[in-house]
């Protein structure tokens, strides 16, 4: 007979409400997990979805995403003449903040050049960019639907929404969205007549607008990237990232100090989950202890007293874990940014419940290990 | 089961010169000093004192829960204890051998009558099903079996005892230690209680010995002993029609 069992069935409320208490602890210990999930999903989706095999970018940086780059537009045809290079595209990245019927819309805008490689992926609804000037195409998260106008610039000209994407955000969650690449360049290098005026009276060349962030590169079956890499880097104003060190660069530093943020926040909870299951499997065998010592009387041996404090440790860890996980599913899709569950992730937690569940039945072990069975000849 | 008044002559309990002191030096308390005591099959001994005499401290000694300080002890016919305890499965002894019946009855309270008393044959080596079968049987003979699925806390304190007396029959054990069985209980079911103990001792030949301050049943048991200060100062024989210990005129002390 399971005594562990036995003792929570007789005392189901308490037990129930203990294990939804750790189980809402849990419960966020695994939204932590999923949120991190997410945002590397977010954060990889973008270069992911462009299918680069190589980025051209700013020599001595870490490509368009961990930093600023800035390359003149020609490169794209330098590089699309070079051997091994199917297609390239040159692209432009930068947050915009507009307000879109009252509400305030933060998008990444990707200038791309239809036709060529950097477009959204997949459009879900409508289509992509048919016109040069003024159309977008968003992702879904944004809240914008077809046919509705985002105004965009200094001087707020109108976008009309004719495609939507889906999932497409950056690392900050902010929701992608895709226009045409000259259209870009304005919004992100024009400068302001009044500033263009200030620079001719002193007599300096204005700003171009004809610069772009980066190239994106298709090679042809069969070429070698790392010939393609070095031969564009023979260029010295130009660097060739490969899409997996590209990633690398995304995940090391744009993620990694939200992984160590959130890594800490889960430490945290883990730890007060372990002080919680310790503090409640200890306080369930004190208050077990006659029955303990009269178990220890009658001659049980102490694997079965270790087996009931052990057992209703894991029962409770286990069972927390199945509400906390429940709880998650059910709420996941409700959160602001995407809280993406990883198998992975859930069998570490549980195994770090299962840990933390041996742990914390420690203290209630002792105490019931050094319980003198003569205890239970005393009267009351 | 044995006649009533068959007489078994073999001891199932036997101490000689058992003492037992607590602390050392100016702080030294004899909680028991040189006790010499035989309880035989079927022998009904009820023990008797004031508080600190020494009577909750002689059951721990025989049933293996506390170590004497000297001393020699036989039960069941094996010699457990000369100056030092000589088995090391203590537990496993008290399991196999020793009912315990406690002035609470002391029942887990998250199980039912039946399971709190087929728990004490699982622990034993009894497969559950025939556990539970078994300690149903037992329940009908202590005439409890319709409360077979009452928690203690449901039961009334006359029927908690006897399933408390049913658990420390659970494995059929050759002595049975009670520390005041009847002290919750008024005068009518503390009689009840009485007549199982005797029934029970006769019916399953164990040396049965109680720990007592009720006076209305000291003529219930086959003798009386009293303790004071750690020592046994008087023995006392019951006359009475079916006495084990009056007709057999076994040596006691």
């Amino acid at each position: 007979m399971n005594l562990a069992l036995r003792d929570v069935r007789r005392n189901k409320l308490r037990f129930a409400l203990t294990t939804f208490g750790v189980g809402l602890l849990l419960a966020v210990v695994m939204v932590m997990t999923g949120i991190y999930e997410g945002a590397l999903t977010d954060a990889l989706a973008l270069p992911r979805a462009v299918g680069a095999e190589l980025w051209v970018v700013q020599p001595r940086t870490f490509g368009p995403f961990a930093e600023p780059s800035r390359i003149p537009r020609d490169t794209r045809d330098l590089i699309r003449r070079m051997p091994g290079v199917a297609a390239a595209g040159a692209v432009t990245f930068q947050t915009v903040q507009t307000a879109v019927g009252g509400k305030p819309v933060r998008l990444y805008l990707e200038g791309y050049e239809p036709g060529r490689p950097g477009g959204p992926a997949t459009i879900v609804a409508g289509h992509g960019l048919t016109e040069s000037h003024y159309q977008i195409v968003v992702d879904a998260s944004s809240g914008l639907g077809l046919g509705e106008s985002v105004p965009l610039g200094p001087y707020r000209d109108p976008y009309t929404v004719v495609g939507l994407t889906r999932g497409m955000v950056n690392s900050a969650g902010d929701p992608m969205a895709w226009v045409n690449l000259l259209d870009a360049q304005a919004l992100q290098f024009a400068v302001p007549p009044p500033l263009e005026r200030r620079e001719q009276a002193a007599k300096r060349n204005p700003p171009t607008t004809s610069d772009i962030n980066a190239v994106v590169v298709r090679l042809e079956p069969g070429a070698s990237a790392s010939t393609v890499e070095q031969d564009i880097s023979r260029w010295k104003h130009l660097a060739a990232v490969p899409e997996a060190q590209e990633e690398g660069y995304l995940t090391l530093f744009v993620i990694q100090k939200m992984q160590q943020q959130l890594g800490m926040f889960m430490g945290i909870l883990i730890t007060v989950s372990a002080v919680i299951i310790a503090l409640i499997i200890y306080t369930l065998t004190m208050d077990k202890l006659r029955s303990i010592a009269t178990l220890k009387f009658i001659g049980a041996p102490d694997r079965t007293i270790v087996g009931l404090i052990v057992q209703q440790a894991l029962t409770l860890g286990v069972a927390a874990y199945a509400i906390g996980l429940t709880l998650v599913i059910l709420t996941k899709n409700h959160f602001p940014r995407r809280v993406q569950l990883e198998l992975r992730d859930l069998v570490i937690v549980l195994v770090i419940v299962i840990v933390v569940c041996l742990a914390g039945s420690v203290l209630g072990v002792r105490a019931a290990v050094k319980v003198d069975p003569a205890e239970a000849l005393a009267s009351g | 089961m044995a006649d009533s008044l068959h007489i078994d002559p073999r001891p199932r309990v036997e101490l000689r010169g058992i003492s037992k002191h607590f602390g050392e030096g100016e702080t030294r308390v004899n909680a028991l000093a040189d006790i010499d005591l035989t309880v035989r099959a079927g022998e009904m001994i009820g023990l008797r004192g004031p508080s600190g005499s020494g009577k909750s401290t002689l059951l721990n000694v025989v049933g293996c829960v506390s170590e004497p300080s000297a001393g020699w002890m036989r039960l069941d016919g094996d010699v457990v204890y000369d100056s030092h305890w000589l088995r090391h499965d203590l537990r496993r002894l008290r399991l196999m051998k020793i009912g315990f019946i406690f002035q609470t009855h002391n029942l887990l309270p998250f199980l039912n009558a039946t399971e709190n008393i087929a728990e004490a044959m699982e622990l034993a080596g009894t497969p559950w099903r025939q556990a539970r079968a078994r300690a149903d049987g037992l329940l009908d003979y202590l005439e409890v079996g319709h409360r077979r699925y009452a928690y203690p806390g449901e039961m009334s304190g006359g029927e908690a005892q006897r399933v408390a007396i049913a658990r420390a029959l659970a494995n059929g054990p050759r002595i049975i230690l009670a520390d005041e069985p009847t002290a919750p209980l008024d005068s009518v079911r503390a009689h009840v209680v009485m007549d199982l103990l005797a029934r029970i001792a006769k019916d399953h030949e164990a040396a049965v010995l109680v720990v007592t301050h009720d006076e209305s049943i000291f003529q219930r048991f086959d003798r009386l002993i009293s303790l004071r200060d750690g020592r046994l100062v008087a023995t006392e024989e019951i006359k009475r029609p079916g006495n084990v210990s009056a007709q057999a005129a076994l040596p006691t002390l």
